[in-house]
C-alpha cells in the first residue's frame, strides 16, 4: 500500500518517449501540468481539462489516454509516448507528421499534438483504416480551424506510406 | 480547473480497498479509469478526502464466462471488454451498445464498473445493465452482497451503493439466441445520449429499456405487440418516464424518440 498525503511532494518516474524521468508531484497535480510544468514537455497541451477536447491525449503503456483526467501518481512506473516522441530526429518530421504539413491538416496548432498521437496509435494496430474509422477516431478531438477534412486526408495518405514502405522493406 | 488536495492511496490488495473506505467513508472516493471522477474533480464538483486507486490489482480486471453469467470486475476496462474475443455471442447487447460509451480514447482508460458507479441517467453502461437485468457485486470490510440492476440506480447520479462498499465486479446473463437491438441519439457521437434505448426478444414478449430521459434507466416488459396496441404502450411508456425540457432537448421530443426508435428496435427484434 501507498498512501501520498496531499499536501506532500511525492517523487514520480516514468518513462517519457524511452527517456527515464522523475520528478515530485502533490497527489491532485495532473498529469498534463506534471508534463508541461515539471518536466517541460510542452508539445502536450491542456485545452478543456475535462476530457472532451482531446488536446491532452498521450499514450500511457499503449493506451491512449487524457493527461488530463490522469494524476501524475497514477502513472509512476508506466511508459509515456507524447508528441515529442513522433519525430525520428530533432531535424527531421515522421512520416505522419510530413502528411499533416503537406495537406495543411494544421492551422494554430493547439489541437494537433493530440490528434497525432491518436493517429500515430490506431495507424500503428490498424495500418489500413476506411475514413469512417478515422472520423470515429477523430469524433474523440476537437479541432476549430480546418473543418477535418485535411486532417483526415493527412491519415489515409499517411495509412498508404507507411504500408507501401513497411512492404518494400518486407521486399527487400 | 484542477482538482481540490487529497490523499491518493495506490492499494496493494482488495482489503487495503475496503480499509480505507471504513477508515473515510464518505470521503473517500474509488479512482478506476478515472473518465468521470477525473472529470469531476477537475470542475470541483466532487471533494474527497481520499482516492483509493484500484488499477493495480490484477484481480480485479477479470472478464470471464461462467455458466450462463458473465462476471466483469471493477477493474476492467471499457476497451477490454470490447476486445474479448466473446463478446458479440455471450453479450450481443452490450456489443451494440459499447462503442457508443464516449471515445475511442477514453474507453481505452474508462471502466465498465465505473460508469455503472457514476450513474449518468444517459448513460450506455447502466442501460444495458437494467436491460439485460444483470447483478452489481457490492462489498465493505464486514460483508457481500448482491443487488439486481432495477435496484442499483437510485436516482440522478444516485446508487445503492453505501459509502463504505466497493463495487467489485457485476455479473451478465448470457440470453442464448438472444434477439437485440440498440439505438441511440445524441448531438455528437460520443456525447451522453438525448435518448437511448435497447430491445430484446423476451421468452414472453419483448423488452424494451430507456436511457436519458428518467433519473434512472428503466425497462418495461410487454408480450408480443403490434400495431396500434404497440403505439398504445410506447405512447403510455413514454409519458410515464416523466420526461423534462433542458438544453439539449425538450420532453415532447424525447417522448417523441422514446415512441419512434421503440417501435423501430421492437420491430427489429420481433422480426
Amino acid at each position: 500500500m501507498t498512501r501520498l498525503k496531499a499536501d506532500q511532494r511525492h517523487a514520480v518516474r516514468f518513462s517519457l518517449n524511452g527517456k527515464p524521468v522523475e520528478d515530485e508531484a502533490e497527489p491532485r497535480m495532473l498529469l498534463s501540468d506534471f508534463l508541461r510544468h515539471q518536466l517541460g514537455a510542452t508539445g502536450t497541451h491542456v485545452g478543456c481539462e475535462h476530457g472532451v477536447c482531446g488536446a491532452c491525449t498521450v499514450v500511457v503503456d499503449g493506451m491512449l489516454t487524457r493527461s488530463c483526467l490522469t494524476l501524475a501518481a497514477q502513472v509512476d512506473g508506466c511508459e509515456l509516448k507524447t508528441v515529442e516522441g513522433l519525430a525520428p530526429s530533432a531535424d527531421r518530421l515522421g512520416v505522419l507528421q510530413q502528411a499533416f504539413r503537406r495537406n495543411h491538416a494544421l492551422q494554430c496548432g493547439f489541437c494537433t499534438a493530440g490528434i497525432l498521437m491518436s493517429l500515430d496509435h490506431y495507424l500503428s494496430r490498424h495500418p489500413t483504416p476506411s475514413e469512417a474509422e478515422i472520423r470515429d477516431l477523430l469524433s474523440g478531438h476537437i479541432c476549430r480551424c480546418t473543418g477535418y477534412t485535411p486532417i483526415i486526408q493527412a491519415a489515409l495518405e499517411a495509412a498508404a506510406e507507411l504500408t507501401s514502405s513497411k512492404k518494400e522493406t518486407s521486399n527487400a | 480547473m484542477k482538482p481540490p488536495t487529497f490523499d491518493y492511496l495506490r492499494a496493494g490488495s482488495v482489503g487495503e480497498v475496503l480499509e480505507g473506505l471504513a477508515q473515510q467513508g464518505g470521503d473517500a472516493r474509488i479512482l478506476a479509469g478515472g473518465q468521470s471522477l477525473m472529470a469531476m474533480l477537475n470542475m470541483r464538483l466532487a471533494k474527497p478526502k481520499l482516492l483509493i486507486d484500484i488499477m493495480r490489482l490484477e484481480e480485479l480486471r477479470q472478464i470471464e464466462r461462467k455458466g450462463d453469467t458473465v462476471i466483469i470486475g471493477a477493474g476492467a476496462r471499457q476497451a477490454d471488454l470490447l476486445a474479448w474475443p466473446e463478446l458479440a455471442e455471450a453479450l450481443p447487447l452490450v456489443s451494440l451498445a459499447l462503442p457508443w460509451v464516449g471515445h475511442m480514447q477514453t474507453r481505452s482508460r474508462g471502466t465498465i464498473c465505473g460508469s455503472l458507479a457514476h450513474a449518468d441517467p444517459s448513460a450506455e453502461m447502466p442501460l444495458a445493465l437494467v436491460a439485460l437485468g444483470g447483478e452489481v457485486f457490492l462489498r465493505n470490510t464486514r460483508r457481500r452482497r448482491r443487488i439486481a440492476a432495477k435496484d442499483f440506480f437510485a436516482g440522478m447520479m444516485l446508487t445503492a451503493r453505501a459509502e463504505d462498499e466497493l463495487i467489485e465486479g457485476i455479473s451478465l446473463p448470457v440470453v442464448k439466441g438472444a434477439r437485440v437491438a440498440f439505438r441511440e441519439v445524441a448531438r455528437r457521437h460520443g456525447d451522453f445520449a438525448i435518448v437511448a434505448c435497447a430491445a430484446m426478444k423476451t421468452q414472453a414478449g419483448v423488452r424494451l429499456a430507456v436511457g436519458g430521459v428518467a433519473d434512472v434507466p428503466i425497462a418495461r416488459d410487454w408480450p408480443e405487440l403490434e400495431g396500434t396496441a404497440l403505439d398504445d404502450a410506447l405512447n403510455a411508456f413514454a409519458w410515464e418516464l416523466g420526461a423534462r425540457d433542458d438544453v439539449h432537448a425538450t420532453a415532447r421530443y424525447r417522448r417523441d424518440l422514446v415512441r419512434m426508435i421503440g417501435r423501430d428496435l421492437i420491430g427489429e427484434v420481433l422480426q
